[in-house]
């Protein structure tokens, strides 16, 4: 058996075929790292480009320029960034602790066989397009909540965030945030439940043989392995919500005013909501304008994405190592 | 009462705990009193209303607090307090993803109810050239939609699978390959509109400021999608087991036609899935979209000239700006709406099967 395959093989290993066999593996592989590299590439451009497209925003006279209308591109674009940071801070606040606790339900609460389906049901909302989440959020959900908001503001109205008149339609920052943070449950879910069930077995085993509840299993066990991961998982919902734009556009009028108020009728409102509204009528100056406010969002998110991503891969070669 | 239940364990050993403990059923007979409870509290407060009226989801929302308050209570009662924290932070943790079922079950009734009402003949065979108010469909869109995902697959679908070959079997343990991994990663969160920005810029640059056309916008959907086909085909082709490849390199066959002949083959059915999923993330995508594609009345099936309309756009423009009466506008959005609904969700149970039916060749090992 051995002669036979070691014989030919000696004879014809010096031949033709190792040339031609690395023709094709040369192309194929060069194909294979060229792919790669167009990715590498296409991320580059997409700063170069905006950047290029977005200096003659920030020329000094904006007269002619039909969105600044005289402001300095920076005083204008301040309030979006306000609003783009608030509304996402506030669906990150509502939206983590739910997170955790789905992520949790699935890995550790829910039968075995059930957790399958219910994870892929959490996907569903994934799958649903923002278009149509904004629909709801701006046609369904924002009427729903106007005696909540009622509620909240005779209640707590001594509280800032609640004061002022509540807003007859709905359609208040809040609105936007409640939506926005059910649209990054899906991401953030995923990421907890995927370090939750990495927890070594040993640990959880060691804290229920030491007469822990199952809660206190979580507590000492899973939640200190999977912190980095939960702020991680936190923080790539955070990128989501900065740059979700049909919710935001559909439900919120465009003011862009800068206030705390979470129920007023006068809202703040995000950068890529102004992008979507004034793009279609902008030329000239006004589209540079609106790609420098795309730019400073795309910094933003990227930042936010980069060390999200950081601390996840820094962790996976960490307890790879175990 | 703990007081008096502490002496019982002492005196017989066979309950071992130092507190009683609820019967199993107990949990559930406590949730349905809060609802009764719950449900008659909103019952009342709807009397002589219409019993359309009643309010569903306050009405499990508050049974829910009843129940997390009354578990808490009768177990800190009759169990002890650690045992007590635990079936609070069980409910709390049931009740998130109770929580989170709500808006998805609200969303797709809502979707389904007033989607139905234009969902007929007239709106996927008609445009919505010279028609003012009611009538008219989505025609033009619907196609819209249909090629500008399916240039969008074409551009991806390549480029994306052999990235992922690239990182799985000559990348390894290379720097660039980590490097792309990450970027990808991070890709992954790149805002879409910022996607559909970056597009016209490019085109602004090289064909003209204003330009918009179909092919603009299957490029910004590929920025989006290529990421997704990376990671997805990426981890499928990991899963493929070493002892293939290692047989195929003992019978003398060069590694190009072995990743063509046997590593592909073997993941093909989950690389498929993959790809479906990520067409139905990008079909819904609106933003990218309004910016490179634009928005137009009538049919438009030239991907190179000329503004197209697209089912998610469509909805948009129904919605935000809508006419007289509004209410005709408002049903073209919301049957646009399910249209997309329903494909994402075909795209996304079809991947499921295909998933499920092809898939356990390696696993059966």
């Amino acid at each position: 058996m051995t002669t036979t395959t070691t014989g030919p093989d000696t004879t014809r290993s010096p031949g033709s075929r190792p040339a031609l066999r690395r023709r094709g593996d040369l192309i194929f592989s060069g194909t294979a790292l060229g792919a790669g590299i167009i990715i590498l590439v296409t991320l580059a451009a997409v700063a170069v480009f905006l950047i290029v497209q977005a200096i003659p925003a920030l020329a000094p006279d904006t007269t002619n320029n039909h969105i600044l209308e005289g402001q300095s591109f920076l005083s204008w674009v301040w309030p979006f960034v306000f609003g783009t940071l608030w509304s996402s801070f506030i669906a990150l606040v509502i939206a983590a602790p739910v997170a955790i606790g789905i992520a949790l339900f699935i890995s550790h609460y829910a039968p075995r066989r059930l957790a399958g389906v219910l994870g892929y049901v959490i996907d569903l909302l994934a799958a649903v397009p923002s278009v149509v989440f904004g629909l709801w959020g701006a046609l369904t959900f924002a009427p729903m909540l106007v005696p909540f908001y009622k509620w909240l503001n005779e209640n707590l109205g001594w509280i800032p965030l609640f004061g002022g008149t509540p807003s007859g339609t709905g359609k208040t920052i809040l609105t936007a945030s409640l939506v926005l943070a059910v649209m990054i449950l899906p991401i953030m879910t995923a990421i907890c439940r995927e370090v939750f069930l990495q927890t070594p077995k040993l640990h959880e085993e060691a804290a229920l043989a030491l007469g822990a509840t199952r809660w206190e299993m979580v507590r000492m066990a899973v939640l200190p392995f999977a912190r980095s991961g939960m702020v991680s998982g936190a923080m790539l919902g955070l990128g989501r919500a900065l740059g979700e734009t049909m919710a935001v556009t559909l439900v919120l009028s465009p003011l862009g005013i800068i206030t705390f108020n979470l129920i007023n009728p006068e809202n703040p409102t995000t950068i890529p909501a102004i992008i979507a509204l004034r793009f279609p009528e902008a030329h000239d100056e006004g589209v540079n304008t609106l790609i420098a406010a795309g730019l400073i969002l795309f910094i933003v998110t990227f930042a936010v994405n980069f060390i999200a991503r950081w601390i996840v891969s820094r962790r996976a070669e960490f307890s790879g190592a175990n | 009462m703990t007081a008096t239940l502490t002496p019982a364990p002492v005196a017989t050993t066979t309950h071992s705990t130092s507190a009683g403990h609820l019967p199993k059923w107990a949990p559930w007979a406590l949730l349905l009193v809060a609802f009764v409870i719950s449900g008659t509290i909103f019952a009342f407060m709807n009397a002589g209303g219409d019993p359309a009226d009643f309010n569903i989801a306050l009405t499990l929302v508050v049974g829910l607090v009843f129940y997390i308050i009354l578990i808490f209570v009768i177990s800190s009662v009759i169990e002890s307090r650690r045992h007590a924290v635990d079936r609070l932070m069980t409910a709390l943790v049931s009740g998130a993803f109770v929580v989170a079922l709500l808006p998805l079950i609200s969303l797709l009734y809502t979707v389904v109810v007033n989607g139905l009402m234009r969902f007929d003949g007239e709106f996927f065979s008609f445009s919505m050239r010279n028609i003012v108010g009611e009538g008219g469909g989505a025609v033009h869109a619907i196609w819209g939609t249909l090629l500008i995902t399916l240039g969008a697959t074409i551009i991806s679908v390549p480029i994306g699978l052999m990235t992922s070959i690239y990182l799985v079997e000559y990348g390894e343990g290379r720097r660039l390959a980590r490097g792309i991994t990450f970027l990808v990663d991070v890709m992954t969160g790149i805002p879409s509109i910022v996607a559909g920005l970056f597009i016209y810029s490019v085109f602004a640059l090289i064909v003209g400021p204003g330009t918009r056309m179909g092919i603009m916008g299957s490029l910004a959907l590929s920025v989006l999608m290529i990421p997704v086909v990376v990671r997805g085909s990426e981890e499928l082709l990991r899963i493929v087991p070493n002892e293939l490849r290692e047989a195929a390199y003992a019978l003398g066959v060069p590694k190009w036609l072995t990743i063509i002949k046997v590593v592909l083959p073997t993941a093909i059915a989950g690389i498929t899935t993959s790809i479906m999923l990520a067409i139905s993330r990008v079909i819904g995508e609106t933003a990218p979209l309004l910016l490179t594609v634009g928005v137009v009345q009538g049919m438009n099936l030239n991907m190179f000239s000329g503004q197209m309309a697209t089912l998610p756009v469509f909805s948009y423009m129904q919605a935000k700006y809508p006419g007289i009466p509004v209410d005709a506008y408002l049903e073209r959005a919301w049957a646009a709406a399910l249209t997309l609904i329903v494909i994402v969700m075909v795209l996304n149970l079809l991947a499921r099967i295909i998933a499920k039916v092809f898939a356990p060749k390696i696993n059966g090992r």
